[in-house]
């Protein structure tokens, strides 16, 4: 029984919380906080979005004109180099994990902090020093061009800043590391009192499968791009002909990483969705349990299938075959998710906020990236469609639709609780829609290119592609804009926004138990352990005007349940 | 920026001719190379094979286009189901008014989700077997086909046909299926004819390969599809499919070569092999090489090899790697990398091609 002192002690808006217990710079460079951490990470990842969205829009540009000469052949090799690996290590990878994990993970266990805080803000220096070394092959004068993927034997040959990039991307790598061996110990031992494993939120199911592939699979990248290394400068002869080395090996060693790498940078995201689609259907999540099993199934699947980045590689046929075969299983848990996400929009109370229409397009344009990977997981279709534009639009479905777009989806559903307060939900919606709208035109019109034979890394096209390549050139500008509107949206929430409750949406899961922004601690009560999906346990409070748990409202004021306690 | 003028050029055929005369230069013998992205008719139907693919050109073009287009409509049909049904839900159920709560309904049910998980595998499996199925037309090649050397550079493409002629495109006759020899000079390269729907990587210190039956004459675009470097974009040439083999006898600008391969290649033998191997069937410090072309050649460690030309450039380059039975336990050979090229050893291959042709049948 609470009284509603302390009810306002508990879910008021604080004046002192995490934000500003203490001040200074130092009190965020040395911060321990996993919620700052997060913030810092979330501050270092946008900054690395604008850049390679600049590099991006760059290439877009000098593609917009027939035969142009905006840009160099090698200036076009370097532009889209470096808008890959840097969105690649720097943005995706860390994004949704690093940023918004770090931020909800141990809340929504009701702990205090991850696991070992230090290493969390080791993480991120080694994220600064990893994205400094990847730019300083910028800055050397020298560039980078050899493609995010670092193939053998050109990147041994050019002269280009392949060492300063490759032990950049390195030095990431290690801050994945620890980054997910810091969720896998936190979730292990850090979960609150009786909260078993089918108790957890989906978000933590899919951070946990992520990982487990963080922490198996980049140190092969790491082995690999240091094995890269001694042999541009030793010659030690394993990747390059020239000295007795095997270029298709050291594709085998990328991708065996580069794989994985792509279930780092989606499964977060179906988990962000997961959250989502419940939450704003106020409605259980249809099928936990195979929706939790299938982020674990694609995880471990993820390790069996990277030779289909490789069938005209000169890989035995017999080992396409076999990759071929395996890169199948892994639809089906992806298509199970899908299938649950629409199951829990039946007979839910839908609210279409910026948080759900960025769920929605989700949904839409994971589906197309999803299923265009039928077509590059077929053999003899995959032959022709293998590095061209086809497979460009294909994985920028997967990646920009799906791991961009929850992240936008996540941080417009989190960021009332980070900061306690609202967003304009009208302009929320409208860079959606632009977003929404640029990615489809600039990306669809790349299927029909690469059916019709444009291969990718082109400084250069046939006249025939003209008009698809204005689309999709117009398509970036408008996605730009829409990125822009809500990265405009949500800082000035941040900053301006109207107060807003402690659980604005009737979220269940532990971390909208805490304040709005939480205190430096988290929570300033033990929280009250409930399911996370059984949004009834949430009532609302006239007086704080937000919802809060049953156990802590006014006993008086609470209706009856509308639907039996899940156990 | 003015988009709207080069979006209208691109509209009229006659500004196509203009605009692909400004990438001609591209080719090396100076002819207008057309494109691979030509549609064939019915261009803006976006639901017909001729939308999404240049013209079908090789024998399996058809295979491709066609479980294409099967699993585009598989696709097709899920993907309106799921966001008709999304958008339908989101329409019916949309929150109104103040009432928060939910209608009841079940949080699972294992019978409808052991459906949907195994119905889609069955279209799985059977987008597999098809693609596998086409992948092996693609991949084997008809005994009869002619042998033709593409060598790949940074950034250029050499066509060595096996009289020993050489042109800087693909010159191919009709329904004379051809086996592509792909090997790399310097970095990673890939052979791609959009119009035939092959695609091989030129990978160095390697052969592949790569087949083609081209059904349709006529002139399709080659591109290099594996970045490879600063003028990736540039690496692009054709392949002319002739009527007959007297049309392509005369109407290519051939690069002469001043002996055949085969020649070239005894000579090489003479001075760098004839120590060691002879060419009379009698063993010596090295195996005896007038018949082992083609041949399973049994190794020292019990397993077999075929000779080929993997095999035999794996044998000159690093001799310690396959040892044939009775030359163990340590090879007396030297590794010739560095002494020979790929080129090189090319030609030996086209000896020892001849050598064989030209022995006694056993």
């Amino acid at each position: 029984m609470v009284d509603a002192v302390t009810r306002q002690k508990l879910f008021g808006t604080p004046e002192i919380h995490f934000l500003n217990c203490t001040k200074g710079w130092k009190s965020w460079a040395f911060t321990l906080d996993h919620k700052r951490i997060g913030i810092m990470y979330l501050i270092g990842v946008t900054i690395a979005l604008f850049l390679a969205g600049i590099f991006a829009l760059v290439l877009r540009s000098h593609l917009f004109k027939f035969d142009s000469k905006m840009l160099s052949d090698d200036m076009y090799n370097q532009m889209f180099t470096l808008h890959g690996a840097v969105m690649v290590f720097s943005f995706i990878i860390p994004s949704i994990p690093a940023a918004l994990g770090n931020l909800v993970l141990p809340m929504m266990l009701g702990a205090k902090d991850v696991a070992f805080p230090r290493l969390n803000l080791a993480s991120f220096y080694l994220w600064i020093i990893g994205t400094g070394c990847l730019l300083l092959a910028i800055l050397s004068g020298r560039g980078l061009d050899t493609g995010w993927t670092f193939y053998t034997p050109y990147s041994i040959d050019t002269n280009t800043g392949v060492i300063y990039a490759t032990f950049g991307a390195f030095v990431l790598g290690f801050s994945s590391i620890f980054t997910g061996l810091n969720f896998l110990v936190t979730v292990n031992t850090m979960r609150l009192k009786g909260q078993g494993w089918f108790k957890l939120p989906l978000f933590l199911w899919s951070l946990y499968a992520t990982a487990i592939i963080q922490v198996l699979a980049t140190p092969v990248l790491g082995i690999t791009l240091l094995m890269l290394i001694a042999e541009k400068t030793m010659h030690i002869g394993i990747f390059d002909a020239k000295y007795g080395g095997d270029p298709v090996l050291f594709q085998h060693f990328f991708w065996f990483y580069s794989h994985p790498a792509v279930y780092i940078m989606i499964l977060p995201a179906m988990g962000v969705i997961s959250e989502l689609i419940s939450v704003y259907s106020q409605k259980r999540i249809f099928g936990y349990s195979f929706i939790a099993f299938s982020s674990v199934a694609i995880a471990l699947l993820g390790f069996l299938v990277w030779g289909h980045h490789m069938f005209t590689s000169g890989q035995s046929q017999v080992v396409t075959l076999i990759f071929s075969a395996i890169t199948f299983t892994v639809a089906i848990p992806s298509a199970v998710k899908v299938f649950n996400w629409l199951a829990t929009l039946y007979k839910g109370s839908i609210l279409l906020n910026t948080p759900m229409c960025y769920a929605l397009s989700f949904i839409f344009l994971f589906g197309i990236g999803g299923l265009t990977g039928l077509f590059l997981g077929a053999l003899s279709t995959d032959i022709h469609l293998h590095d061209t534009y086809f497979v460009v639009a294909h994985f920028h479905f997967v990646m920009v639709g799906g791991t961009l777009t929850a992240l936008l989806g996540g941080l417009f559903h989190w960021w009332p609780k980070f900061f306690g307060r609202m967003y304009n939900d009208l302009l929320g919606r409208v860079g959606c829609f632009l977003v929404f709208s640029g990615f489809n035109l600039t990306f669809f019109p790349q299927f029909v290119m690469g059916s019709r034979g444009m291969p990718r890394r082109y400084a250069s096209y046939d006249p025939e592609f003209l008009p698809f390549h204005q689309l999709s050139t117009i398509g970036a500008f408008v996605l730009g804009i829409g990125i822009l509107i809500s990265f405009i949206v949500l800082v000035y929430a941040a900053f301006k926004g109207p107060r807003c409750g402690s659980n604005p949406f009737r979220a269940a899961s532990l971390e909208w138990q805490s304040s709005s922004p939480p205190d430096f601690h988290n929570f300033v009560h033990s929280p009250v352990l409930n399911d996370p999906y059984d949004f009834d346990s949430q009532v609302y409070d006239d007086e704080l005007d937000t919802y809060i748990s049953r156990e802590f409202a006014d006993p008086t004021k609470v209706p009856p349940r509308t639907e039996p306690v899940h156990h | 920026m003015n988009w709207q003028i080069p979006l209208m050029l691109a509209q009229s055929t006659d500004n196509l001719e203009e605009l692909r005369k400004r990438t001609a230069a591209i080719s090396l013998d100076g002819t207008t190379v057309p494109d691979s992205a030509l549609v064939r008719d019915g261009t803006s139907n976006p639901f017909s094979t001729e939308y999404w693919f240049p013209t079908q050109a090789s024998s399996f073009a058809a295979e491709v286009d066609f479980l294409y287009m099967a699993v585009f409509w598989i696709s097709l049909v899920f993907f309106v189901a799921i966001v008709g049904v999304m958008i339908y839900f989101c329409i019916k159920y949309r929150r109104k008014g103040d009432v928060i709560a939910p209608q009841p309904s079940p949080s699972h049910n294992t019978a409808i989700e052991i459906l949907w998980s195994v119905l889609p595998s069955i279209l799985l499996v059977w987008i597999f077997y098809v693609g596998a199925e086409s992948y092996f037309d693609m991949r084997i090649p008809r005994e009869d086909a002619e042998e033709i050397h593409v060598t790949a550079k940074q950034f250029a493409w050499i066509f060595t046909y096996p009289d020993g002629d050489q042109t800087a495109e693909l010159h191919l006759v009709r329904d004379r299926p051809a086996k592509l020899i792909l090997q790399s000079e310097d970095v990673l390269h890939s052979f791609f004819v959009p119009a035939f729907r092959q695609k091989m990587d030129v990978v160095p210190g390697r052969y592949t390969y790569a087949y083609v039956n081209p059904t349709q004459s006529g002139q399709y675009r080659l591109s290099c599809n594996e970045y490879c470097g600063t003028g990736h974009s540039k690496m692009k040439t054709m392949c002319e499919v002739h009527d007959t083999v007297d049309d392509r006898k005369n109407n290519t600008k051939w690069i002469k070569a001043d002996h055949q391969p085969w020649e070239n290649g005894k000579r090489t033998y003479q001075i760098q092999c004839s120590g060691c191997h002879k060419v009379n069937g009698e063993k010596a410090t090295g195996p005896a090489l007038n018949l082992i072309w083609g041949i399973d050649e049994k190794l020292m460690t019990g397993q077999t090899v075929k000779v080929d030309e993997q095999y035999i450039l794996d044998s000159i380059w690093e001799p310690a790697k396959d040892v044939v039975d009775g030359f163990g336990p340590v090879t007396k050979m030297n590794s010739f990398k560095g002494i020979l090229n790929q080129n090189d050893v090319n030609d030996i291959i086209a000896y020892l091609k001849k050598l064989k042709e030209e022995s006694p049948a056993q």
